[in-house]
């Protein structure tokens, strides 16, 4: 039952990606080419959307204080500004400006297969791993 | 309308992020459901992996529908890996992604995302400004 709740999440998740075009790396580098003749802010009416839909969800969840599981809702403890997440956010940002892609585009693109994104899909995972070894 | 399909998009993003905070308090994004779902003996492995395989399910449901293929983007092999390295590494290091720090955590008003998203993308642009030069 959780697990079908998960599978359903990841779908809406995908065509939510495929209709915004986050999953076209041409569209998500356009955005990120600040200046470019034809820059779109395209990809601010996906995130925009996305984060006011989740915040709905959140402020529902805080008011209610129990999820529809039944379980008291704690939200976790503000986390300080750390190296890690510094350092983490700029490779990350490095990645994402070089191809366009993040890890939900990319996925989503196994069913699309393509050589390029299959090795970008094989790094990734490859570099998660080295994260946890280094952790 | 302007921009239907990327708000209309942001929205099912931003539903399917929602839907595991909703059913049981669980704050995740998609580098987080991939990196857990290859740890089998986490508690968490099986609904991750359930999450992915919605992803790439939803891609072939996308296309099964008969709705335009996920486009695609012409770069160098050595790109998509270093690309695919950098954001698998990155975006653990950092604790999320575009969708954990984006998404679920602009939209719980977390500063650690917050720091995280304006570094993320300002170096995405960076990087973006700077390949330009280069051609």
């Amino acid at each position: 039952m959780k697990n079908f709740l998960y599978l359903v999440a990841g779908i809406i998740f995908s065509w939510g990606l495929l209709l915004s075009g986050m999953s076209d790396p041409e569209k998500v580098k356009n955005f990120l080419s600040l200046g470019a003749t034809d820059w779109s802010p395209a990809l601010l009416f996906v995130l925009g959307p996305a984060a006011l839909t989740y915040l709905a969800a959140f402020l529902f969840l805080r008011k209610r204080q129990k999820t529809l599981n039944g379980v008291n809702f704690q939200h976790p403890k503000p986390r300080p500004v750390d190296r890690a997440l510094v350092l983490g956010s700029i490779l990350f940002g490095v990645g994402w400006g070089l191809a366009g892609v993040c890890p939900g585009p990319a996925l989503v693109h196994l069913a699309f297969p393509d050589l390029g994104f299959l090795v970008f899909i094989a790094t990734m995972l490859v570099g998660f791993e080295i994260q946890r070894k280094l952790a | 309308m302007i921009f239907s399909n990327e708000i209309l998009g942001g929205l099912l993003v931003g539903l399917a992020s929602a839907l595991p905070l909703l059913w049981e308090g669980r704050i995740a994004g998609v580098s987080g459901y991939a990196a857990t779902s290859l740890r089998p003996r986490t508690p968490e492995a099986r609904t991750s992996l359930a999450f992915v395989v919605g992803l790439v399910l939803g891609g072939f449901a996308w296309r099964g529908a008969g709705f335009p293929l996920a486009a695609l983007s012409a770069e160098p092999l050595w790109l998509w890996g270093l690309a695919g390295l950098l954001v698998g590494f990155g975006s653990r290091l950092g604790g999320g992604c575009t969708s954990g720090h984006g998404v679920c955590g602009l939209g719980r008003i977390s500063p650690r995302s917050f720091v995280s998203v304006l570094i993320f993308m300002s170096v995405a642009i960076l990087t973006r400004v700077s390949m330009q030069g280069l051609k």
